[in-house]
């Protein structure tokens, strides 16, 4: 058994902040990690996936990207080799290939089970990553047997799918990167869509990752929002990391072929159903997209940039087809495939303290959960819109160290 | 356009304050926002029958209103029928436009839009050729639907659109026309 301050579960970008955070206040710590430093990125990603946001803004406390390409984007080598030598130049202490059995809360603190033995802690930080598990909906059990079912975290790359046509199931960042390499690799692909947000990747010039960080569109802190519970629901952008810097949004992905229908409502005698609602749902971003960029503007004009960058304009509507299909009989159309696109969620199933709601998520104030010791890290909007970015988890980390670090001195007073 | 001290002007005639109220204390007890909505129907005569709409659960408990009300549904002279009453796929549009309408006029209200008039018209296409029977690749029901709304408000154009999308969005009757539902028909 080991008795320690301050476990930390996962060594990603957050748990790595949260290192150097605790370091910088002397709170003795460890990371349990279950593979190597950054191991979702090494394991769980498809080839070809690169970082939504542009090279300069990988920024960590105390470290950033040094390369000379700030306006590209990391592949999964880059993002390995990234972090590792984060976690190098914090020396921080990572127990790898040590996996989180079960978590038990005991007196004044957490027993933290694993295969390599036992820690106790106080404290508890919990940054395993927002994507442990892919989210697929219950009616994915009634898709024929014949027909192939992957998850994101499955998929490498069009070659280990069957021939023939693939139902690409969600169209945020996910769903559109696949959806446009699988077409390319010459098979067949038609992408279900639901509610989705539609950004350029360039608007007047400019990375949009460069509009929301300097805006602060990005730093838009938990408490300011209308409804927490739904930004924190909001899908992820439709963004690719691209060398050409290219926008991926559904009428690009027509204009190479692929088929769009609405969301997938269900799946009935082998026949996918899918929803009227494509042209709401389509409307509904584009709107959503175009009061971003007004805001954009609107923050150019106020601190005098409209001359440093090029000309506002406006992005052509979503193409809706009148007669986009409302069914499909999955054989008949040669589906060989389905990928369900259709969002993650954390791996809490070792986590046995009654923190849960009845949705199985985290109740938690801005990371700060709500029984004593524990922090989460690392989810989509935690404390801030960026906190689910590489460049978040630092002022999170910077935060939540401190409220932990006090909580831990404030008990002998 | 109407700036950020509105919101509180705006009246179109519906409590957010309540609805907002709801929404809290039903995300803490979703067990009381189990719905259950009913209608007894009776045939008259011919394709004309008339339906009564009264009591409903929610909230826990049997609702009663203290009131009823009725719908009658019947098909025109071209089906060789009496005309006594709209056409229920009539009715289906009807429940269309009042529920969309119905959601303007809260999501409006909640971003602060004062509405001065909200005017949809609905056609829905249909080929008879599937309640006929001629055709078994028509389907019975709508084509498309398509909705003309005419809105006068406080607002943008974009900002009035974006009302609609959003009605849209948390409409039952829009989610209802364009997706599948399990029907379930015993006979006593």
């Amino acid at each position: 058994m080991n008795n320690i301050a301050t476990v930390i579960i996962g060594a990603g970008q957050a748990g790595l902040a949260m290192s150097k955070h605790l370091a910088d206040r002397s709170v003795e710590h460890v990371l349990l990690e279950r593979g190597e430093v950054a191991n979702s990125w090494r394991t769980e990603r498809w080839d070809s996936l690169k970082l939504l946001t542009p090279n300069w803004q990988s920024r960590l406390p105390g470290y950033s990207y040094e390369g000379n390409n700030p306006d590209g984007y990391m592949d999964m080598k880059q993002v390995i080799s990234f972090l590792d030598k984060y976690s190098e130049r914090i020396a921080a202490p990572v127990e790898c290939q040590t996996n989180v059995h079960s978590v038990k809360p005991v007196d004044k603190g957490y027993l933290v089970s694993t295969n390599r033995g036992e820690w106790q802690c106080e404290k508890l930080v919990l940054a395993n990553g927002a994507c442990n598990i892919a989210s697929v909906p219950k009616f994915a059990a009634d898709l024929p047997s014949d027909i192939e079912s992957i998850t994101p975290l499955q998929y490498r790359n069009p070659d280990q799918l069957p021939d023939g046509g693939v139902l690409v199931v969600g169209a945020s960042a996910t769903g559109l990167q696949l959806a446009m390499e699988i077409q390319a690799s010459g098979r067949q692909v038609t992408i279900c869509v639901g509610e989705h947000v539609r950004v350029p990747r360039v608007y007047r010039g400019r990375d949009i990752k460069w509009w929301m960080d300097v805006a602060g569109v990005l730093d838009m802190d938990y408490q300011e929002v209308d409804d927490i519970n739904r930004a924190r629901r909001v899908p992820s952008l439709q963004l690719a990391g691209s060398e050409n810097r290219d926008t991926m949004d559904l009428n690009a992905v027509e204009a190479i072929g692929v088929r769009k229908v609405g969301r997938l409502a269900g799946i009935r005698d082998g026949k996918a159903m899918f929803s009227g609602s494509l042209a709401n749902v389509c409307a509904l971003a584009d709107l959503k997209m175009n009061r971003l960029l007004d805001t954009l503007d609107e923050w150019a004009t106020e601190n005098d940039m409209d001359r440093k960058v090029e000309e506002p304009h406006r992005f052509e509507a979503t193409r809706i087809d009148e007669k986009s299909t409302l069914g499909m009989d999955l054989a008949a159309e040669g589906i060989k495939s389905v990928i369900w696109a259709t969002g993650f969620r954390p791996d809490y199933s070792w986590l046995d303290v009654p923190v849960f709601d009845r949705k199985g998520r985290i109740r938690h104030d801005g990371g700060v959960a709500e029984v004593p010791g524990l922090y989460v890290m690392g989810l989509p909007f935690l404390r801030r819109r960026k906190s689910s970015l590489i460049d978040g988890v630092g002022d999170d980390a910077k935060i939540l160290s401190d409220h932990l670090h006090s909580a831990l001195y404030s008990k002998a007073a | 356009m109407t700036g950020t001290n509105t919101e509180n002007t705006a009246d179109n005639g519906v409590n957010v304050e309540a609805l907002i109220g709801a929404r809290e204390a039903l995300t803490e007890a979703p067990e009381a926002a189990q719905f259950k909505w009913r209608t007894s129907s009776k045939w008259m005569n011919g394709t004309h029958s008339k339906t009564t709409i009264s009591s409903f659960f929610g909230l826990g408990e049997e609702q009663s209103r203290g009131k009823e009300f009725s719908v009658e549904t019947d098909h025109p002279e071209v089906f060789a029928a009496e005309d006594n009453a709209p056409t229920p796929v009539e009715v289906v549009l009807a429940g269309l436009a009042g529920c969309l309408a119905a959601g303007v006029a809260a999501v409006a209200q909640h971003r602060g839009v004062q509405l001065r008039s909200v005017e949809a018209t609905i056609e829905g296409d249909m080929d008879i050729q599937g309640i006929l029977g001629i055709d078994e690749e028509v389907r019975n029901g709508f084509g498309d639907i398509r909705v003309q709304f005419d809105i006068d408000a406080d607002a943008s154009e974009d900002d009035i659109k974006a009302i609609v999308a959003q009605s849209q969005k948390r409409s039952a009757v829009f989610d209802l026309v364009t997706n599948p539902t399990n029907v379930f028909v015993n006979v006593n």
